[in-house]
């Protein structure tokens, strides 16, 4: 198995450099958009370096799709320019842009082969029969398809035909960058981490440029050196995994990052200092600026223990995932989730929390005030 | 209430999809059947309802032999992976399309409606069309349907498998708490161990048309009747490794990692199962065993690192809090957690759980 991924590393060592800029990119489906909720993509600028791999991260209607659609050139935007190296693609067509994409759901012809559907981007490009012999096999091996190379792939289940799929993506060797379109939505967990590690092997052996969509946090964080994170057509925050998770920038990122997500509550700032629950909230930064509509205080489940005093809440349930305790409390503000380890011992009716002081934010009108 | 697979058996030519299977089912319960695609999971949910007919075996409700009753003549009510509403009707009268069929009066139906929307988070949508609704709101629909009902069997087949992650993560947190007052028996089918975990109840593990084991969730979870069980439950994937037990004496044969263990079984051959939270790179329990690992991978997510290793002849995975950054080809030290080893016989069978 490992054999044959060294031998996909080296197909894919021809493939071209692409440093990937997106200006100032906005976008409408509309004719006449109205106002800001009328744009699908507000003022979008990236740059993506040569060679990394990259998420964009998001709920359904969060713009992301656009975005993809834009890169590919399926779609040109209403305002701005994409560049590839510099040189400006905005009104190039898919073809032009060299780019490999795989979509969600299988794209395959049923009535052919599995080997003529991973031939066919080949044949396509005028290859020799040899050429086109030997990278099929190749990609048949790495992705476990050789035993069905001569069976139609309508009999093949949902992650068979959606391999196919990814090996339809990976056998071409003249393309600039990689998009992959929720690749893994249909595949059986078990096999989602082979998957996803030989992407994320792959990638950081031979360093090309892969853009990876998705609305699965996992996914995005374990793939991508750098996370883009979308709400509501608007990049909330770019960063590693790490950062996304121990800094929110926004109330969005903390709420879709994390697994319960961040608490966020509401709390009052008076003289500079954070009330919450009639009690002053150490933090690790200055509030100076107070005009806002919404101030609110955030904390992961991760960094909130179990104490003698602090803030009183009320024990609601406890789900035990064989792992973690996932503790669901009740305070006068709201609910608050906390997260344990299996083996800890939780209260049973009411107990005493508090924050870990690195990890309190706070926020206002939704972005973390610094 | 009950509902009793007796010797259930599904044949189509001369291909199996369900080998002889038993299982009673207890009012107020949720159950999970955890499988992967191809298991036989809709299949048997299929026989449950009635859409089907088993070739041999019989099924019983509240002690009535229904093998064979038409769907339609059984309380029951089915939730599919895709979201299946009537476009032209608005969320209101999808929710109300079952009661008004059975002809149940205006008031009532209003009233109905209107908890389980409320329930479920539709109040607001009631005068929609399910085309304007996002996909959460959608299942949400097919849910309240499901509900409105007061079906005395619910089957869920897959129902947040079409969601967002962050969707699948919150209504995966409110099933259990819709059924907690009702008095039916509810079905769940997921591929995924994590939604068994967080929705309790009791699991049924399937692999390839057969029900390997059924049980309370947690039991199952901990208490593998058999190596396939503990793999089907699993994820991400469980570590195996084969191991020699002389006197107090375990020894891994492939990376020659050992440790003392007083359990009680005969000197001889065994295989142990470890999931990956019970390999870290720090000690975790009061019994661990330092292992070298060579990284193939490793994986952050933020809160958690998976650090994919080779250790001897084996190819594991680990999976540790915080932050673990770790550069291929790497040698770690990694600490096996002995208290939480799952110890197979030969056959495969669980012979101790640590």
């Amino acid at each position: 198995m490992w054999m044959s991924f060294y031998i996909l590393i080296q197909i894919i060592d021809w493939y071209p450099m692409a440093k990937i800029t997106l200006k100032n990119l906005s976008h409408t489906y509309l004719k006449k958009p109205n106002n800001d909720a009328d744009w699908a993509l507000k003022d979008i600028n990236i740059d993506w370096k040569d060679g990394g791999a990259y998420a964009l991260l998001g709920p359904s209607g969060c713009g992301k799709t656009t975005l993809l659609n834009i890169i590919s050139g399926l779609l040109k935007p209403s305002k701005g320019e994409i560049l590839f190296n510099d040189k400006d693609v905005t009104s190039l067509n898919p073809v032009e842009r060299d780019i490999a994409q795989i979509f969600q759901f299988p794209v395959i012809y049923d009535t052919m082969t599995v080997y003529d559907n991973l031939a066919f981007p080949l044949k396509n490009r005028g290859l020799s029969k040899t050429e086109i012999d030997s990278k099929v096999k190749e990609i048949a091996e790495m992705l476990e398809l050789t035993p069905t190379l001569n069976n139609k792939a309508a009999g093949l289940t949902a992650d068979g035909k959606q391999k196919i799929s990814l090996g339809r993506g990976l056998v071409r060797s003249d393309v600039n960058v990689i998009m992959f379109d929720e690749p893994l939505t249909v595949i059986d967990p078990h096999l989602k981490w082979v998957l996803r590690s030989k992407l994320k092997e792959l990638h950081q052996k031979i360093n090309r440029t892969m853009i990876y969509v998705t609305h699965d946090q996992i996914e995005a964080l374990t793939f991508a050196d750098q996370v883009v994170v979308m709400h509501e057509g608007q990049i909330v925050q770019t960063g590693t995994p790490i950062e996304l998770f121990e800094k929110p920038k926004h109330t969005f990122v903390g709420h879709f990052i994390g697994s319960p997500g961040m608490n966020i509550l509401p709390c009052e700032i008076k003289n500079g200092q954070v009330n919450f629950e009639g009690k002053i909230l150490p933090n690790n930064t200055s509030i100076k600026k107070t005009n806002f509509n919404k101030m609110q205080v955030g904390i992961r489940p991760e960094f909130i223990n179990f104490s003698k005093e602090g803030i009183k809440v009320k024990i609601k349930r406890v789900s035990d995932t064989g792992r973690h305790k996932v503790i669901d409390t009740e305070c006068s503000s709201g609910s608050i989730k906390i997260l344990a380890n299996a083996s800890a011992e939780i209260p049973s009716d009411s107990a005493h929390i508090t924050f870990d002081e690195k990890y309190t934010y706070v926020y206002g009108d939704d972005w973390i005030i610094e | 209430m009950s509902l009793e697979l007796k010797n259930v058996e599904k044949k189509v030519g001369i291909e199996t999809h369900i080998y002889s299977t038993s299982l009673k089912l207890e009012k107020n319960t949720i159950n999970v059947l955890l499988g992967s695609t191809l298991a036989g999971k809709t299949t048997l949910m299929q026989i449950m309802a009635g859409l089907d007919k088993p070739t041999s075996g019989e099924i019983w409700f509240d002690g009535e032999n229904v093998t064979g009753k038409e769907v339609q003549k059984r309380n029951c009510s089915m939730v599919y992976q895709q979201f299946i509403n009537y476009p032209n009707f608005t969320v209101f009268e999808n929710i109300a399309s079952p009661l008004k069929i059975t002809g149940v009066k205006p008031d009532e139906i209003k009233e109905r409606v209107g908890k389980v929307a409320e329930l479920l988070k539709l109040s607001a949508m009631l005068n929609k069309k399910p085309d304007e609704l996002s996909g959460g709101q959608q299942q949400r629909t097919a849910l309240a349907r499901a509900l409105v009902k007061d079906s005395d069997l619910i089957l869920l087949d897959e129902p947040l498998a079409n969601l967002d992650f962050k969707l699948r993560e919150e209504l995966r947190e409110e099933l259990p708490k819709l059924f907690e007052d009702r008095d039916c028996i509810v079905v769940y089918a997921t591929t995924e161990p994590l939604d068994a975990l967080m929705i309790g109840g009791n699991t049924a593990t399937l692999l390839e048309g057969k029900v390997i084991q059924y049980g309370k969730t947690l039991n199952v979870y901990k208490k593998p009747e058999n190596l396939t069980s503990a793999k089907v439950f699993s994820d991400p994937p469980i570590n195996i490794a084969e191991i020699s037990k002389s006197g107090e004496m375990f020894k891994i044969k492939d990376n020659n990692a050992q440790w003392k263990s007083n359990i009680k079984i005969k000197d001889g051959n065994y295989k142990i199962g470890i999931r990956p939270h019970n390999i870290t790179t720090y000690k975790e329990g009061n019994n661990s065993v330092e292992i070298d690992g060579k990284v193939l991978i490793s994986e952050i997510s933020g809160s958690e690192s998976l650090i994919h290793f080779t250790s001897g002849k084996l190819n594991w995975v680990s999976l540790s809090n915080g932050i673990q950054q770790k550069n291929i080809g790497e040698h770690t030290k990694l600490f096996m957690n002995v208290d939480e080893f799952l110890y197979f016989d030969t056959n495969n069978r669980l012979v101790s759980n640590g």
